[in-house]
């Protein structure tokens, strides 16, 4: 990955962080399709697999920003990743400080908020379905992902337990 | 006041220990271990982090970083949230560049990916049964889905093509509801 790869992947990833309302799995298909369909900077495989490890590991779910860029442009990509991402909520934060914008229930909020909450859900739903796609399995991968929903929503396993039973399900040839 | 090191131990230690999302050490460190804000103050300040883009526990450290320590406090609350837990899932993303055409580690990862996305839509459908039940909150929702996991149109266009819209809708409601109430 060149320099000039690198700082494309900042600039577009800076862009995508000023929009993402409603946190970074909004984001996840247009940087997907940024990284795997328009710039080929990493297959389709490596994008679902990087997310995965990011899920397993500590820290904000947001890191699977970094590993991706790991994984195009080595630690310089992580790093113009993960900065790029953050930089703007950084900034909208500390001006949301600075004006004292401690006001949840002003109108305006109250209308972003709920405005942009449909589109927010449609987006990480996209987000899902972008992972489902990506990962080349049959039918055993599908019921895998299907069973991981139906878990989560009618049981509370802890998504740790979930990841390691997939884990366990892939070194067993289940999937 | 609370110092810069210390702010940044405290949010080392959520950052580790949030394993599979950060969300439940941040609330029981901060709220129940330190007493630092109250449950109140966290909902408060989750929903401001809501409007705000990027990730909601981010941006709510760097709330409670700068409340708890000023400027330096926030800055202190960044580094703890995301340096160390960064360094640990880069050396995973290192280990996995490395070895990552064993079989068996991508049957591993093939397992746990098929897993993730089962979470992220999990996590999506909840979010959708939590919505206002109204027709156009699901218009909005099936658009945003059609344009980017179908169409695959570019997030800033269809954002720019749906967002103010929604926005000023949501405004009207809201200020109509005002001016009746």
């Amino acid at each position: 990955m060149s320099a000039y790869d690198i700082a494309g992947l900042f600039w577009h990833v800076l862009l995508l962080g000023a929009v993402a309302v409603g946190g970074l799995s909004t984001v996840m298909p247009d940087i997907y399709r940024y990284m795997v369909e328009e710039q080929a900077l990493i297959s389709g495989r490596e994008f679902a697999d990087a997310y995965a490890i990011a899920q397993a590991a500590p820290g904000p779910n947001a890191l699977w920003v970094a590993l991706v860029g790991l994984q195009a442009g080595g630690v310089a990509g992580a790093l113009a990743a993960i900065v790029a991402i953050l930089l703007p909520a950084t900034t909208f934060t500390c001006v949301a400080i600075a004006l004292h914008a401690r006001r949840p229930d002003a109108p305006l909020a109250l209308a972003l908020r709920r405005g942009l909450s449909p589109v927010a859900v449609g987006f990480m739903l996209a987000s899902g379905w972008v992972l489902v796609r990506s990962v080349e399995h049959g039918w055993q991968g599908y019921a895998l992902t299907a069973a991981t929903v139906f878990a989560v929503m009618r049981t509370r396993l802890n998504p740790l337990v979930l990841l390691a039973l997939g884990a366990a399900a892939g070194i067993v040839g289940l999937v | 006041m609370r110092s810069a090191a210390e702010i940044f131990l405290t949010f080392a230690r959520i950052g580790i220990s949030g394993f599979g999302g950060v969300n439940f050490w941040l609330r029981r460190i901060l709220i129940q271990e330190k007493r630092w804000i109250t449950d109140a103050e966290f909902l408060e300040g989750f929903a401001v982090g809501q409007i705000i883009p990027g990730p909601n526990v981010y941006n709510l450290s760097i709330m409670i970083g700068h409340r708890m320590g000023g400027w330096a406090g926030a800055f202190a609350a960044v580094a703890g949230i995301v340096g160390p837990p960064l360094l640990i899932t880069v050396a995973l993303g290192l280990a996995y560049r490395r070895y990552q055409a064993l079989p068996v580690l991508q049957h591993a990862i093939g397992g746990m990916a098929a897993v993730a996305a089962g979470l992220v839509i999990a996590n999506g459908l909840m979010l959708a049964a939590a919505l206002p039940r109204r027709a156009r909150q699901w218009i909005f929702l099936l658009l945003g889905f059609a344009g980017i996991g179908l169409m695959h149109w570019p997030l800033l266009y269809v954002m720019a093509g749906l967002g103010p819209l929604a926005v000023w809708l949501a405004w009207r409601d809201e200020t109509g509801r005002r001016a009746a109430g």
